[in-house]
């Protein structure tokens, strides 16, 4: 089937199956907006692209929406379930609702901003995005993560941020429990200048920077010196 | 993985379209459990003082009626039988003792007890799920409440027996996703208290288990609670009542459950679009059950 692009073409998920909406998705140029229709929490919506459009996602999506992308940005009109923008390179994914367990897991780059709550595991292993969460996480968020941010707007489920490596956890409300390694530390300059930066990318106004809790690890599980002086 | 959905209807307007909804329901759930399925659907037909028997056979051709003639005999009451294809449900005296008796004599018939009870029917059977459901008729069936469950077996082989739902006892059934480590330790504790399964399953554990806490006095909710002291491992369950119906995770809940009030039901699915065609749906309260927050109804 050969679909044209418009300046703002539209695809029913219904109709088409995620494989040909998610072909129809790779073949637009960039600079096109694209609503999708009809989404019925299918999986793996608009993985893998690595063009930059705009992509409105219309209802309520499945596992692994946006993962693995490398450009475009998605606005979901809807919430999403597991794993929404793992391995994340860059873009941005606005989900307007909640997001079920690991959000942006294992996100190399790019923002994924959930304006409800995300559950539990949300950023575990993130290696450099960043994930922004309007409301709470659930438990075992951050497990794991190597680089990157998680701000979480809301409260933090228990063990926030077991096993920590270099990511950073900005949390707003109360946490349940830290995880093993993971400490609250005193927010700096530079902390409060990061947090109201992603406020601002956000769009999150009920966050106050100066008023954050800064999690991070205490580095007593993983030894950094064994690294020293080694090149890869 | 393996699929489970639930649909407790609590607006009788709903009732006659249960089985249409519910096959919609599990259909969705086939990529999470190709090899077999069942249910466990309850409905208001069975007179007052009787009991429906869900049989099936493994015999080639069963002679239903002969089986029917057994039980009034064993009974000394009339009953009647329903047959679709290899099963049966036979509605017969509020007596379980004197029907199970009166079957057991049926040496050549090869039949299995699949479930009883006041309300509930179970079906189960290998294959894929809609094929299932077509083949006993399950989109024209009414009733109020209705468990399913797709399996991809992990921990024993692909029988009808393996498949869930699973009933230790009258009106109660139980589908899983998930897996057991302990459960061959719980099995011999049962058995030491006078609990046999029928099968290798791990599932059948958690089921017998369940049925064993509440022949001693737990109510569902007890009983669940009673599950998350004793059993470790991976697990999402369902589990339904004559008026009841449970949901639980594990620890970890690292096997999905998505849940959806409204004022005319609550519908339970391992993955959203399981719900997605239900009526009203955009209405519903949508959320997921927190680990170990056991989550009960009763309509």
């Amino acid at each position: 089937m050969e679909v044209k692009a418009h300046p703002l073409a539209t695809a029913d998920a219904r109709v088409l199956g995620v494989t040909a909406v998610n072909r129809f998705l790779r073949s637009l140029p960039a600079g096109t907006e694209v609503n999708v229709t009809e989404v019925r929490g299918i999986h793996n919506l608009g993985v893998g692209l690595t063009n930059s459009i705009q992509i409105n996602v219309n209802g309520n999506a499945g596992y692994y929406l946006a993962g693995l992308c490398d450009g475009p940005s998605f606005i979901v009109n809807g919430s999403v379930g597991w794993g929404v923008g793992e391995n994340l390179m860059s873009g941005v994914v606005r989900v307007r609702g909640n997001a079920s367990e690991s959000a942006a897991a294992s996100a190399h780059g790019g923002l994924v901003v959930i304006e409800g709550d995300a559950s539990s595991r949300a950023a575990i292993s993130l290696k450099g995005g960043t994930l922004a969460v309007a409301g709470s996480v659930g438990h075992m968020s951050a497990f794991m993560a190597q680089a990157g941010t998680l701000l979480v707007g809301g409260d933090a489920g228990d063990s926030l941020g077991d096993s920590l490596y270099e990511a950073i956890i900005y949390v707003g409300g109360k946490i349940r429990s830290l995880g093993a390694d993971a400490q609250i530390e005193e927010m700096g300059e530079a902390d409060v200048a990061l947090v109201h930066q992603l406020c601002a990318a956000t769009g999150f106004d009920h966050i106050d920077p100066n008023n954050v809790s800064k999690v991070a690890s205490a580095k007593q599980l993983y030894n950094f010196d064994a690294l020293k002086d080694q090149r890869y | 993985m393996c699929g489970i959905v639930g649909l407790f209807v609590l607006d009788p307007g709903l009732e006659p379209d249960l089985g249409k909804h519910f096959t919609t329901m599990l259909e969705e759930m086939t990529a999470r459990g190709p090899d077999s399925a069942g249910l466990a659907l309850y409905d208001r037909s069975v007179p007052a003082a009787r009991m429906r028997w869900s049989l099936r056979s493994d015999a080639p051709e069963t002679d239903w009626l002969g089986v029917l003639r057994v039980v009034e005999k064993g009974t000394g009451q009339p009953s009647n039988i329903e047959v679709i294809e290899n099963i049966a449900f036979l509605i017969a005296v509020d007596d379980e003792v004197a029907v199970r008796q009166a079957l057991a004599t049926l040496t050549e018939e090869q039949i299995t007890v699949v479930g009883v009870g006041h309300a509930m029917s179970l079906i189960k059977d290998i294959g894929l799920p809609r094929d299932i459901c077509d083949r006993y008729r399950v989109p024209e069936m009414s009733g109020y409440l209705a468990l399913g469950h797709t399996r991809m077996a992990t921990e024993s082989a692909i029988t009808t027996d393996g498949a869930h739902p699973f009933s230790p006892a009258p009106d109660l059934a139980l589908v899983h996703n998930g897996s057991f480590s302990n459960h061959a330790s719980i099995r011999r504790s049962l058995a030491d208290a006078g609990v046999d399964c029928l099968t290798d399953n791990d599932t059948e554990v958690a089921a017998q288990f369940i049925g064993y806490r509440m022949s001693l006095g737990d109510d569902l909710e007890e009983a669940m609670r009673h599950v998350l002291k004793e059993f470790d491992g991976f697990f999402t369950l369902v589990v339904s009542a004559e008026r009841q119906f449970s949901v639980v995770r594990d620890a970890f809940a690292c096997k999905p459950m998505i849940i959806a009030e409204l004022p005319e039901y609550i519908a339970v699915a391992s993955e959203y679009h399981a719900l997605a065609n239900l009526p009203g749906i955009e209405r519903a309260r949508v959320f997921e059950p927190q680990p170990e927050e056991i989550h009960t109804w009763t309509g």
